[in-house]
C-alpha cells in the first residue's frame, strides 16, 4: 500500500512538473485579445509570421473585451488588442497602459432572419434599424456581457434614445455570452442581432441569416494595441511586448492584416499611423 | 439536421488522419485530468476514510459538506483558482496562470470531493462490517484506515472513474484558468467551445464524438485492468 502511495505521488509530481507555466518559457507573450480577432483566423495567420520575425511566441487569450482589460488590469497579460476605444483610453489614462495606438477597422453589421419582421433589410442606418426593431418588439438577442460589441450597441439604443432593457427578456434577449454563441441563439430563433463582420463572414452556421444593415459611419469598428505598464505589473516582458507591438504597427504588419482574406473577402483594414 | 452525419464522418475522418493538433488537444487532455484525479486520489481516499473510520464532534457535518461539494460548480472553481493565481491574486508570484499546472489544480478541486465523499461511503460500509474485529485486535486507526482502503479498492476505482467523468467534461474551470490558448492550454472541451462560438458545429461535435470514445478507452482499459487483477488476485 505505502510503495503504491508514494508510486503516484512520484508519478503525480513528474507530470506536474513536466507542465512548465505559460511564463517560464523565454521569449514568449500573453495577448489579452477578443474573440472576433481570434475565431476570424487572423491570429492563426500572423503570429507564425511574427515568430519568424522577431522569434517571440504570442499565447493568446481571446475573450470579450471588457474581461480582457479586468485581466490585464491584473496584469495578466503583456498585451491588450482590443476594440473598444473609450475603455482603452481609460485604461491608458489610469496608468494600466503604456500607450494606445490604432491598429486596423472592420464595420459592425445587423445580421437577421430573411422573414425580416420589423422590416429593416437594405436599410443604411443603424439607428433607424434599431428603433423599428424596438417599435415591433421584434426579438433582438444583445450579448450584454460588456464586451466592445456590446459598448457599441449600448452606445447606438441611447443615441436611438431607446431603451430596450424594459423589453428584457420578452423581445431584447440578452445572452451574456460571446459573439459566436450570441449568433447561433439569434440564428436558432430568429432574432436579429448586431456583430462585426469579421466574426460573420468567419461564422460558420449562418444557415438562411443574411447582412440587413450595413454601412452606416456609426458601425464604424476601431481595433487598438496596448502595451500592459511594466511598472505597474513588474512581470511584462516589455522587450518581447514592444517587438510585438512594433511588428503589427510596421509596414509589414499592416500589409499581413491587408493580405488576410476569409472566402475572398478582406476581413480588417489596417489604420496604423 | 446534416450536421449529424457530418460530425460521425468528420470525427472518423479526424481519428484516421491521426491531426497533429488533435493528439496535442487529447494528451493535454489526459495529462490534465489524470494528475487531477491522482492529486484528488491522494486527498480524497485518506481523507474520506478518515471521516468513515473516525469518531469526532462535527463528523456528520463534515460529511453533509462534502457530499454538497460534489455539485461544486466548475465555474466558480476556475473564478476562485484564477482570482488566487493572478498577477494581481495572492499567489501570483507563483506565475501559474494560463499553464496546464493551474488546469490540474482548478479540477483537482473539483475532483477531490467527489472521491472523498465517495471514499466515505464506501469505506463506512465497509467499516461497518470489520469493526468490531478491528476493535478486539486493538488496531491502531491509521492501519484500520490503510487496510480499509485496500479492501475496497476494486469500489474504489469506480470512485476514481466517476472523477476522472468530471474532470475530462468539465470545461468551465479550465477555460477561465487555461485561458484556451492554442499549444499550451486548449483541451478537447475548450476546443469544443471554440468550434461551437465559430458556429462550426459538425467539427465541434466531431470533437465531442472523440472525447466520449476517449473517456470509453479510459474506462475499457481500468476494467481490463481490474478483471486481470481479481483474477491474479484469486489464481
Amino acid at each position: 500500500m505505502k510503495t503504491c502511495l508514494k508510486q503516484a505521488l512520484v508519478t503525480t509530481v513528474l507530470i506536474m512538473l513536466g507542465t512548465a507555466p505559460a511564463w517560464s518559457a523565454d521569449n514568449s507573450i500573453i495577448v489579452q485579445s477578443t474573440t472576433s480577432t481570434a475565431n476570424s483566423g487572423l491570429y492563426d495567420y500572423l503570429l507564425p509570421m511574427v515568430r519568424k520575425d522577431t522569434g517571440i511566441t504570442i499565447n493568446v487569450v481571446a475573450v470579450g473585451t471588457g474581461q480582457a482589460i479586468k485581466n490585464a488590469q491584473n496584469c495578466d497579460g503583456d498585451v491588450l488588442l482590443v476594440h473598444a476605444k473609450s475603455a482603452e483610453q481609460k485604461f491608458v489614462g489610469e496608468g494600466y497602459g503604456v500607450a494606445r495606438h490604432d491598429v486596423m477597422y472592420n464595420d459592425f453589421v445587423f445580421v437577421g432572419p430573411p422573414a425580416d419582421p420589423a422590416g429593416i433589410a437594405g436599410g443604411k442606418s443603424a439607428l433607424a434599424a434599431l428603433k423599428r426593431i424596438a417599435g415591433n418588439k421584434s426579438k433582438f438577442m444583445s450579448r450584454a456581457d460588456n464586451s466592445g460589441t456590446h459598448k457599441k450597441e449600448m452606445a447606438l439604443w441611447k443615441q436611438a434614445a431607446t431603451d430596450p432593457t424594459q423589453g428584457s427578456g420578452s423581445w431584447y434577449l440578452e445572452t451574456g455570452s460571446g459573439m459566436g454563441a450570441t449568433l447561433n441563439a439569434a440564428v436558432g430563433s430568429g432574432a436579429y442581432t448586431m456583430t462585426d463582420r469579421a466574426t460573420w463572414i468567419s461564422f460558420k452556421n449562418k444557415q438562411d441569416y443574411r447582412i440587413q444593415v450595413e454601412g452606416d459611419d456609426l458601425l464604424f469598428n476601431q481595433y487598438g494595441i496596448i502595451m500592459v505598464n511594466p511598472d505597474k505589473c513588474s512581470q511584462v516582458r516589455r522587450d518581447a511586448a514592444q517587438a510585438f507591438i512594433d511588428w503589427v504597427l510596421s509596414k509589414k504588419g499592416q500589409a499581413a492584416i491587408a493580405a488576410y482574406q476569409l472566402d475572398g473577402l478582406q476581413l480588417f483594414f489596417p489604420n496604423a499611423n | 439536421m446534416q450536421d449529424f452525419s457530418a460530425a460521425f464522418g468528420l470525427a472518423f475522418s479526424l481519428i484516421i488522419g491521426a491531426d497533429a493538433d488533435l493528439i496535442e488537444i487529447i494528451a493535454l487532455s489526459l495529462r490534465v485530468s489524470i494528475s487531477a484525479v491522482l492529486l484528488s486520489g491522494l486527498i480524497g481516499f485518506p481523507l474520506g476514510a478518515l471521516i468513515a473510520v473516525t469518531r469526532f464532534p462535527g463528523r456528520q457535518v463534515a460529511a453533509v459538506l462534502l457530499n454538497a461539494l460534489m455539485g461544486l460548480p466548475p465555474v466558480v472553481v476556475g473564478l476562485l483558482v484564477y482570482m488566487a493565481i493572478s498577477r494581481a491574486g495572492p499567489l501570483g508570484w507563483m506565475n501559474l496562470l494560463y499553464s496546464p499546472a493551474a488546469m490540474i489544480i482548478a479540477q483537482t478541486i473539483l475532483v477531490t470531493p467527489i472521491i472523498a465523499a465517495l471514499t466515505r461511503q464506501v469505506v463506512e460500509d465497509m467499516h461497518k462490517e470489520y469493526d468490531e474485529q478491528f476493535r478486539s485486535l486493538c488496531i491502531a486507526p491509521h492501519r484500520v484506515i490503510a487496510a480499509l482502503i485496500w479492501d475496497s479498492r476494486y469500489s474504489l476505482l469506480t470512485v476514481t472513474l466517476a472523477g476522472f467523468g468530471r474532470a475530462i467534461a468539465e470545461v468551465g474551470a479550465v477555460i477561465i484558468v487555461g485561458g484556451n490558448i492554442d499549444h499550451l492550454t486548449r483541451v478537447m472541451t475548450t476546443a469544443i467551445a471554440l468550434e461551437t462560438s465559430k458556429g462550426d458545429l459538425a467539427l465541434a461535435l466531431a470533437l465531442g464524438i472523440i472525447l466520449l470514445i476517449l473517456a470509453l478507452s479510459v474506462n475499457a482499459a481500468v476494467y481490463g485492468l481490474r478483471s486481470s487483477a481479481r483474477r491474479l488476485a484469486y489464481a
